[in-house]
């Protein structure tokens, strides 16, 4: 009974999603404002989350109608795990289990590869060439990202428990607190941009090019709930990297960690204009992954 | 196996909101072909033309386009005044030459913020077209329309420029001059910027010679044309001002050459609220006399040409209107090739397109073409020799 309550209302799927458009609205208000607009009220996100659930879901003529519906549902259902595992690890520590951190990078892989899948199974072209530009972000991102998080595993001692990562962080300061936790922070804050889609990483969904790219084919409910995962999940990734750089969700002092990330986030979208997906990949490997590779490198040498 | 696909741009720009269809033939990410078809807006303007009197012309040629509306009906006024022979005051043509430059300006900082959007950086957009107020509200304040400013007449302008609006002018100019100098640092500076806009769409000086581009796109090609220098129209040979041109003719120097455009344009509006004699800012036309006259101005995208004959009655015989994005169009033909899509979009809106300007009619069929080009001339004609039988000689 109590798992479930976790896994639906907090601190999964409700909370996360309510937590998750809130964010949006954050997004979209300091977006307008930097725009010179006004920007929308706080219900916004959750007018159009619900306006968009009484649309009609259109499923073109030849696409493959179990992956093409499927797709959001899995996107949401991995999301919302991660919510789950992510705060339950860091109010009761002790229920961390041994692996479970590569679990969660597991879990977060899978939203990109919902979209990927869906565009796919919508058989358009323009979903297609979204798709594909995805896929080739997707193998930009990754390795950096994991191997910022390698950088915390060594300076904690090569635990990959989450509850151990917090207890660790809670004991000897965050990990954000030295040269290689810097250095991992800002990999895996960039990877977190593009995990999310934002400028200048835009490039799977860029609407000046190819309409919705990957979504191009989803309506109504479909739609929704890709649109419900990725609030949710700028809600989720930022909670993450406090959770792995900066000592976690122990003090209230979260919440503003938490603030300041997205603020972070939503600058880095409004004063950049979009890669394109061959300068992004160059950028992921050739940029951030020596940078990673020299933070383990410190980490080694405990700095 | 062939992977070749097609990405449609259009009929309905997303973006651009005007009716046209791109067919973006595709190799993966890599474009290797470009169809583009036109002609989903055709307003008949010429022929319209043929039915008004030269007082009305002004008003319907203005409705060409929205961001030129002052090119077409300068081009149409000089085109009459050269058919019939009509002296301009000479306040008249300095008023005419600043509200042309401040057109300019207001069209640059559209195209800049667009293209922004295109690159996706939304901040650039916005920003732009606030500054473009500015200049809107300058419109507004000397003719009374934020667009369509239905300055020009036969023989004149409509309104004049007060003495007391001169001091306000300037103000706004310097303020237009600060904000486009932080948009061209900015833009020059930015490392991101430069590694979208450098190299792109590269339209060699050549191929614009080929595709007879104009404007801005074919001085960021290397050719310096520019109907302001080559014919000096209105108060253009009494002023000092630079062509601005670049040879790379890639994106970045079709923006470098937009944003440096802006601050000669400044520059020309200044010198002439100085130099502008006193005087009367139009002179009475009675009758325009019988024969045929061109107008060429340099609108903001290129050269605007007007052909106009007249047969000594109230009404034009014969009206032909070439706006700039008909050559520029084309020119894509050859400059998205070998492009990604990213690129590719970037590119057709580099040559900041009008299409509603460009429109022409094609006759289809089934499928095939009905008529060629020349036939339809031939038509055209024929149809003016039975309206106008005693043009026959």
């Amino acid at each position: 009974m109590k798992v479930i309550f976790w896994i639906l209302v907090f601190p999964g799927f409700l909370f996360s999603s309510i937590i998750g458009m809130l964010l949006t609205w954050v997004d979209r208000k300091v977006t307008a404002r930097i725009h010179w607009r006004v920007g929308p009220p706080w219900f916004q996100p959750f007018a159009d989350f619900f306006k968009l659930l009484s649309k009609e879901t259109l499923i073109p003529v030849n696409a493959s109608r179990f992956l093409f519906l499927m797709a959001p549902i899995l996107s949401i259902i991995a999301i919302t795990a991660v919510g789950t595992m992510l705060f339950t690890m860091n109010f009761y520590p002790n229920m961390s289990f041994l692996g479970d951190l590569i679990v969660l990078i597991y879990l977060l892989t899978l939203p990109p590869l919902a979209t990927i899948l869906g565009a796919s199974a919508s058989k358009n072209p323009l979903a297609a060439v979204g798709a594909s530009r995805e896929m080739t972000l997707y193998f930009g991102y990754e390795l950096p990202f994991i191997t910022a998080i390698i950088i915390t595993i060594i300076k904690t001692g090569g635990t990959i428990r989450i509850g151990d990562i917090v207890t660790y962080q809670h004991i000897h300061g965050p990990i954000l607190y030295s040269v290689s936790g810097i250095i991992a922070t800002l990999v895996a804050l960039i990877c977190m941009q593009a995990k999310l889609g934002y400028v200048p990483f835009d490039i799977a969904e860029a609407e000046q090019e190819l309409m919705a790219g990957v979504y191009t084919e989803y309506s109504g409910f479909a739609l929704a709930l890709f649109k419900l995962s990725k609030a949710m999940m700028l809600f989720l990734l930022p909670c993450f990297l406090i959770t792995i750089f900066w000592g976690g969700f122990v003090t209230w002092w979260a919440i503003l960690k938490l603030l300041l990330l997205v603020v972070l986030i939503i600058l880095i979208k409004n004063t950049n204009p979009r890669l394109r997906v061959d300068q992004a990949l160059k950028f992921f490997w050739v940029g951030l992954m020596p940078l990673a590779v020299l933070g383990v490198i410190l980490a080694f040498f405990k700095l | 196996m062939s992977n070749r696909r097609i990405v449609p741009i259009g009929p309905y720009h997303p973006l651009q909101e005007e009716p046209e269809f791109f067919k973006l033939i595709v190799e993966g990410e890599k474009v290797i072909g470009l169809e583009i078809n036109l002609g989903y807006n055709h307003r008949g303007h010429e022929f319209i033309a043929q039915k008004m009197t030269y007082e009305q012309i002004p008003y319907l040629v203005e409705r060409i386009c929205g961001i030129c509306s002052n090119s077409h009906p300068l081009a149409f006024v000089l085109a009459v005044e050269d058919a019939a022979a009509i002296e301009v005051p000479e306040r008249a043509q300095y008023i005419r030459t600043i509200i042309h430059e401040l057109e300019r300006i207001h069209s640059h900082l559209l195209w800049l913020g667009l293209a922004g959007h295109f690159i996706g950086y939304n901040t650039v957009w916005m920003w732009a077209w606030r500054y473009r107020e500015l200049v809107l509200d300058l419109f507004e304040m000397i003719t009374g329309n934020r667009n369509h400013y239905a300055m020009n007449k036969v023989g004149g302008v409509r309104r004049d420029i007060l003495p007391e609006q001169i001091p306000l002018i300037e103000k706004a100019l310097t303020e237009i001059e600060t904000k486009t100098n932080m948009f061209t640092k900015a833009i020059l500076d930015d490392p991101v910027i430069l590694a979208r806009l450098e190299n792109v769409g590269v339209l060699t000086k050549q191929a614009a010679i080929d595709y007879a581009v104009v404007g801005p796109t074919a001085r960021a090609s290397g050719i310096a044309i520019d109907v302001r220098k080559d014919d000096p129209h209105c108060a253009y040979d009494k002023i000092d001002w630079n062509m601005i041109y670049f040879d790379e003719g890639d994106v970045l120097a079709k923006a470098k050459v937009r944003l440096l455009e802006c601050f000669e344009s400044i520059k020309i509006i200044r010198q002439c609220l100085k130099q502008m004699p006193q005087g009367p800012i139009e002179n009475r036309v009675d009758e325009i006399a019988p024969g045929e006259g061109i107008g060429r101005a340099e609108a903001p995208r290129g050269e605007v040409f007007h052909y106009v004959r007249s047969d000594g009655t109230n009404i034009p015989i014969r009206h032909k209107i070439r706006a700039p994005s008909f050559m520029n169009i084309v020119s894509n033909e050859v400059a998205v090739i070998g492009y990604s899509i990213a690129d590719a979009a970037l590119c057709l809106a580099a040559v900041d397109p009008c299409y509603c300007c460009t429109e022409r009619m094609a006759a289809f069929e089934d499928g095939k073409e009905r008529y060629t080009g020349k036939q339809l001339l031939e038509l055209s004609w024929e149809k003016t020799n039975k309206m106008f039988p005693h043009l026959n000689k």
